[in-house]
């Protein structure tokens, strides 16, 4: 139980720097090292797959694409915007409302019973696999027309040949 | 986990990095000696006989050089880049089985730092973690030609990523588990019910998508287009100096090493060899095992002969070629073998 | 055979993850003090070839590298979604065609968008 505590420590701290750094390109190396704290949670809990999958898609995928974006970004001091004072305060009131809605939120909330869960190896491969090809089958398969219209979403978004049609 | 065990794991640790810093210090020695040999040169042989202890002038260069950390740089990511590169090669030997479990006494010691249920898997997103090593370093260098070197070496990583996974999951319909120590537990021996054990016999196709795969994910020749020294000075580590070129290099060498073993691990049995019952009944449990790390050494050494090999064999590809071929021969290569392995298996299962 | 492991498993790859980093926290700081430090404004400056240097590197490029970048995540996760159909794969097939036509359904949907990706050119490089 003392581990979860320092790990979760390690998580809200290493986020705190993605927030606070002023380069984006330290942001995106806290967050790597979030997203490895998150990996080290899903083994605590048994979730063997999961924290593999955390690990491969989130750490290794999609933060190769956020440095490609900051890449291409034109990181240069003199071409940062100015942010304007109307910004900062809209900000403020919108991230209070949001605390306001998580309080009211979990002010609401009965804690309930721990959880107890009936088969602790539910989170290796193959019994997550057995799950996943008979009971959710279906939405298994949804999932890859999100993914097909992900693919056509970017395709027609990067790709513009007005030489064409 | 006992403290005795732990200790046992830590020894195994700090010997594994060390006979991967050594072989992999000892590679760039064999590399300038095959070189030099497929020119019909000498090679390095002043420093010791045959050249021996050239590495280790090297490398003691590489620590008394300067370091230059260029005015426009970004000085933390310029030290974090070879220092992320270094750190990422040198994680993803944890999961190879070195050997059979050793009997010291009473002591079962297994030759494996862990094993764990996802052992691929792991390795799979070390191997995707090694790309930030360099696009970090290249940015950070505000040099046009690191820039240009980095994302070349960032796109091609990722690139090849998709087939090195695609070709593995062919390899697991075979085998049915992720852990590595199952896998080669699963290609005991030579010969099994009249076919060989070993899954680059059932999976050849396989094997050849995951070799193409690794040499671009080590960035070797022919895919070593991010530092290719005709277009780019010298690719990502253009601004580089002493210990931090270093190691960037080394961490190449370190990457070939744990490839080699991966490959000789999942595809040519690891250390596993033909009459090897014979030899444990021979030598029992204590000395059985040690044939066993000298055969999958063997393996590793021959994959890194072949690496060195190739790169003085074939030319380098241009920038469309590599990535046609990553995307459109490799792709749809990979998951044409998925689809006709499965037809296979599921055949040979239910009608024959 | 099928082997179980659980949190205390992955706590030797924490080890060789430390081990590591000493390694290179050692290795890094030793070079840093016991090198010589020489340095002009000259040395300091990027490399580009002798010519003078015009503008830095923190300029925009293709955006066909980012596509690529794109396309990477999204079939990664088509590649994660099949490794736990392909550990199961043995159980499935015993009892016929029912796991591999599964699995087709999946991949020839994400094969439709790859044939796109290639219809549209997407991925070439002229």
């Amino acid at each position: 139980m003392n581990l979860f505590y320092f790990v979760a420590f390690l998580s809200i701290f290493f986020s705190l720097l993605v927030i606070f750094s002023k380069n984006p390109v330290y942001s995106v190396l806290f967050l790597i090292v979030t997203f490895f704290t998150f990996s080290v949670h899903y083994i605590l809990l048994n979730a063997q797959f999961l924290a593999i999958v955390n690990f491969i898609v989130y750490m290794g995928a999609i933060m190769v694409l956020f440095l490609f974006v900051l890449m291409l970004l034109n990181l240069n001091k003199d071409t940062e915007p100015m942010k304007s004072s109307l910004l900062k305060i809209a900000g403020v009131v919108s991230g209070l409302c949001l605390l306001l809605t998580l309080v009211g939120a979990v002010k609401s909330l009965n804690v309930s019973e721990p959880l107890i869960l009936k088969d602790p190896g539910i989170g290796l491969v193959k019994n997550l696999g057995k799950v996943l090809f008979n009971e959710f089958l279906l939405p298994f398969e949804v999932s890859s027309i999100l993914l097909f219209s992900a693919m056509v979403g970017s395709v027609l978004l990067a790709k513009k040949d007005p030489k064409k049609i | 986990m006992e403290l005795a065990l732990i200790i046992e794991k830590f020894i195994l640790v700090v010997v594994i990095f060390a006979v991967s810093l050594g072989v992999a210090a000892y590679s760039t020695l064999a590399e300038r000696k095959i070189a030099a040999f497929l020119q019909g040169r000498v090679g390095p042989h002043r420093a010791g006989p045959g050249g021996m202890f050239q590495p280790l002038a090297d490398g003691g260069k590489m620590f008394f050089k300067e370091e230059i950390i260029p005015a426009e740089s970004n000085p933390f990511l310029f030290i974090m880049g070879p220092s992320l590169a270094l750190l990422t090669a040198c994680i993803g030997s944890a999961v190879i089985p070195w050997g059979q479990s050793m009997q010291f006494g009473d002591r079962v010691v297994e030759l494996q730092v862990t094993d764990i249920n996802v052992g691929i898997l792991y390795i799979f997103g070390v191997v995707s973690l090694g790309v930030y090593g360099i696009m970090i370093g290249g940015w950070a260098s505000n040099n046009k030609f690191s820039l240009m070197g980095a994302i070349r070496a960032a796109s091609q990583n990722i690139s090849y990523e998709i087939a090195m996974g695609l070709s593995l999951i062919a390899l697991l319909m075979v085998s049915g588990t992720l852990s590595l120590k199952d896998i080669v537990e699963q290609q005991h021996g030579f010969w099994n019910n009249g076919w060989f054990t070993w899954n680059v016999f059932t999976q050849p196709l396989g094997f050849l998508l995951f070799i193409v795969c690794s040499f671009a994910e080590c960035n070797r020749t022919p895919f070593d287009l991010p530092e290719s020294e005709n277009e780019l000075v010298a690719g990502y580590h253009t601004e580089y100096s002493g210990f931090k070129l270093g190691a960037f290099l080394f961490a190449e060498y370190v990457n070939m090493f744990v490839s080699s073993a991966v490959m000789a691990t999942l595809y040519w049995g690891g250390y596993n060899y033909p009459g090897m019952d014979y030899v444990f009944e021979l030598l029992g449990p204590t000395w059985a095992p040690i044939v066993g790390i000298a055969v999958l050494f063997a393996k590793i050494f021959f994959f890194i002969f072949f690496f060195m090999w190739i790169r003085w064999t074939i030319p380098r590809f241009r920038y469309d070629q590599l990535m046609n071929l990553g995307w459109k021969v490799l792709i749809p290569l990979a998951i044409a073998n998925i689809i006709l392995t499965g037809i296979w298996i599921t055949i040979k299962d239910n009608l024959l | 055979m099928e082997t179980q492991t659980s949190a205390i498993n992955y706590l030797p790859i924490v080890f060789q993850m430390l081990v590591a980093l000493g390694f290179v926290v050692l290795t890094m700081v030793l070079t840093h003090i016991i090198g010589p430090k020489r340095k002009s404004k000259e040395k300091l400056s990027p490399f580009e070839s002798g010519i003078e240097v015009v503008g830095n590197a923190r300029q925009p490029f293709s955006i066909k590298y980012f596509l690529v970048a794109i396309l990477f995540v999204l079939f990664d996760i088509e590649v994660i979604f099949m490794y736990p159909w392909a550990v199961n794969f043995r159980e499935m097939s015993l009892e016929g065609f029912d796991g591999l036509i599964e699995m087709l359904v999946f991949m020839g949907t994400l094969l439709l968008g790859f044939i796109y990706i290639i219809k549209k050119k997407a991925l070439d490089w002229e």
